[in-house]
């Protein structure tokens, strides 16, 4: 058992100065100060998850209010669960997931190892990379439909000063192959300097003492890379993966701003698809049955993975 | 000069610093692009090719900030010369200001909201995390855990039984409302942050303090709070940045008095179509505070977007 510096103090304190030290006890302090903080996350999260739990297996529909609620046990489940538009979403959402993450890791990586060569101002270009992924997605996704417009967006016009193309020939966020592109595009221009920053963490916290050791065994750069570099980042590097997983599980804002999951249902991700079974359907019993399975998918496959990272920090 | 086998040559940093600074440049394109269209006029910011030197206007700004109505001939006449310099500007268009847009409401309930949310959950999380760092809480892995799981939940998930319990209660689209739920949105980072701060004050200084006749509470706002001051300071610019940014919630729960300004940005339109400038000059005004605070915020970045996992 580890006994704080506290105790060892309290103890060595004699009685009667302990006696002096008025006030409430460490115990009931304590409680004082957590106290509201659990309190309000049991209300503002808990309560409600709670609550979504009971109306996933109800056929309630809010905006019919006086409607008889009647117990369907497990048949919103069910229906989600064989209905091939949620396969669809899910398809959706993980062609964004894998392509973001692959993408984001590649860039925010080099970036990462690049800044790490300590060049002059490196600092300052930190900074200045740092800047998308600070500002509202929202505000951000919306004015990318700008960019992304045909013939007039800034997008489309360099791919076509690029390319050679018309820039009026393609629509990033009105066809069906490209939008699923045009929301990884905008993802991954303001998430990867995420990954860059985690990265830049994991990169300087090598110490210059192995490298000189490799150096003294005549290892090559390209050894070294792969055989100091990157075990010695990979726990980083899975961090941050982690994180975005997570997010982008999660990702509304940017994409609905951005396509509002159109055209057809191509970009619609699994929480623009919630969105719509609960506040544009108002099928309450059965969105919530949605939610239950995504909150469950999210935190299964987040244990998972923190297992096997604690695995990689180990070694 | 030093020879070191690590440190990397000279041709290595001019090729990672010019790849690096490009990167950057590429990277800043959209948001500089958003603040030159902003000052465009309206044609210029829809001209094919884009242009990139161009007379600058304020209409945007105007436009943003005015509610207007088209007038007839008899009209402009009826309302005499213009005055101001907006007012020229809206009647080259053949438009009268009829009055100010919400933009500014919008706004200010974004600044209520994310100052709120940020005071609270400061007040709330130093306790917390103050408590977590020095005492013996029961359960305080779990708690710990419990209080970070929270913030894997997809808001729309929670925004259900949120939108019936705020409804019930009557904190639908109220200030009070938004202020408490981004607070408990928010709690988990600032606790997680701020235990991490605590942790690295020596607890020797409170020991200190303690035998020499302090209470708990005089040691914590006489010794500890002044120590993590720096650290309280950037967890609060955290928070107000996530409140500030937050969109899902805002758009489900508050629709006139308690909106803010990431769902009401998008929604701006002129009388003909998408106003870009106007848009453009909304989302300036609303993104440049977070870049400033994100130099504010360089060296405590990564603490914060990691909620404290990742300390370098």
């Amino acid at each position: 058992m580890t006994v704080s510096p506290i105790d060892r103090v309290a103890a060595k304190t004699p009685s009667g100065v302990a006696r002096r030290i008025k006030g409430f006890s460490d115990r009931t302090i304590a409680w004082i100060f957590v106290a509201p903080t659990v309190f309000l996350l049991l209300a503002v999260n808990i309560f409600p998850l709670i609550w979504t739990i009971r109306l996933s297996f109800t056929n309630f529909r809010v905006n019919r209010p006086n409607n008889d609620v009647e117990w369907v046990g497990l048949r919103n489940y069910q229906r989600i669960l064989t209905d091939p538009d949620v396969w669809n979403t899910m398809q959706a959402t993980a062609h964004f997931l894998i392509w973001t993450i692959t993408l984001q890791v590649l860039i925010g990586f080099i970036l990462a190892f690049l800044i790490n060569k300590k060049f002059k101002g490196n600092d300052m270009w930190t900074t200045i990379i740092v800047f998308p992924m600070m500002l509202s997605p929202a505000v951000v996704g919306n004015f990318w439909t700008f960019l992304y417009q045909p013939q007039i967006g800034l997008f489309n016009y360099v791919i076509a000063f690029f390319t050679g193309a018309d820039p009026a020939s393609f629509s990033m966020i009105g066809d069906v192959h490209l939008a699923p592109w045009a929301i990884v595009i905008a993802d991954t221009w303001m998430w990867t300097p995420f990954v860059m920053l985690i990265c830049l963490a994991g990169l300087r916290s090598i110490p210059d003492s192995i490298y000189e050791a490799a150096e003294c065994d005549r290892a090559s750069k390209w050894r070294q890379f792969w055989t100091i570099t990157i075990p010695m980042a990979l726990p980083f590097l899975m961090l941050a993966v982690l994180f975005r997983g997570i997010e982008n599980f999660k990702m509304f804002d940017l994409v609905v701003q951005l396509t509002g999951g159109g055209p057809g249902n191509t970009t619609t991700l699994t929480s623009i698809d919630l969105k719509r079974e609960a506040f544009e359907k108002w099928r309450t019993g059965y969105s919530s049955a949605y939610a239950v399975i995504l909150f469950v998918t999210v935190f299964g496959l987040a244990s998972i993975y923190v297992k096997a990272l604690n695995k990689v920090k180990e070694r | 000069m030093s020879f070191s086998a690590t440190e990397p040559t000279r041709g290595t940093k001019w090729f990672a610093g010019i790849a690096v600074v490009l990167y950057a440049i590429i990277t800043l394109i959209p948001l500089l692009w958003i603040v030159a269209t902003g000052f465009k006029s309206p044609a210029d910011s829809i001209s094919y090719p884009p242009v990139v030197v161009f007379e600058p206007s304020l209409e945007g700004y105007v436009n943003l900030f005015t509610a207007r109505t088209r007038a007839t001939e008899d009209m402009l006449e009826a309302a005499g010369p213009a005055v101001t310099w907006y007012d020229k500007i809206t009647r080259n268009r053949g438009t009268i200001i009829s009055g100010p847009s919400r933009y500014g409401e919008r706004f200010m309930n974004s600044i209520i909201i994310g100052f709120g949310s940020t005071l609270l959950c400061m007040i709330l999380g130093t306790a917390a995390a103050y408590a977590f760092s020095r005492f013996k809480v029961p359960l305080k892995d779990d708690l710990l855990f419990f209080i970070l799981s929270t913030r894997m939940m997809p808001p729309i998930a929670v925004a259900i039984p949120i939108f019936l319990m705020f409804r019930n209660l009557g904190l639908n689209d109220t200030h009070l409302g938004m202020i408490l739920l981004y607070t408990a949105v928010n709690l988990s980072l600032s606790v997680w942050l701020l235990k991490g701060f605590i942790d690295e004050i020596p607890i020797e200084y409170e020991e200190a303090a303690l035998i020499d006749g302090y209470t708990r509470f005089q040691a914590f706002y006489k010794v500890v709070l002044p120590q993590a001051a720096t650290g309280i300071a950037s967890t609060a610019i955290f928070c107000l940045i996530f409140a500030w940014n937050e969109y899902a919630f805002a758009v489900l729960l508050t629709s006139g008095t308690a909106q803010t300004a990431p769902p009401f940005i998008p929604t701006i339109i002129g009388t003909s179509g998408k106003d870009w400038p106007a848009v453009a000059a909304g989302a300036t005004i609303f993104l440049v505070p977070v870049m400033v605070f994100t130099i504010l915020l360089r060296k405590h970045l990564l603490r914060g977007i990691t909620f404290g996992a990742v300390r370098k």
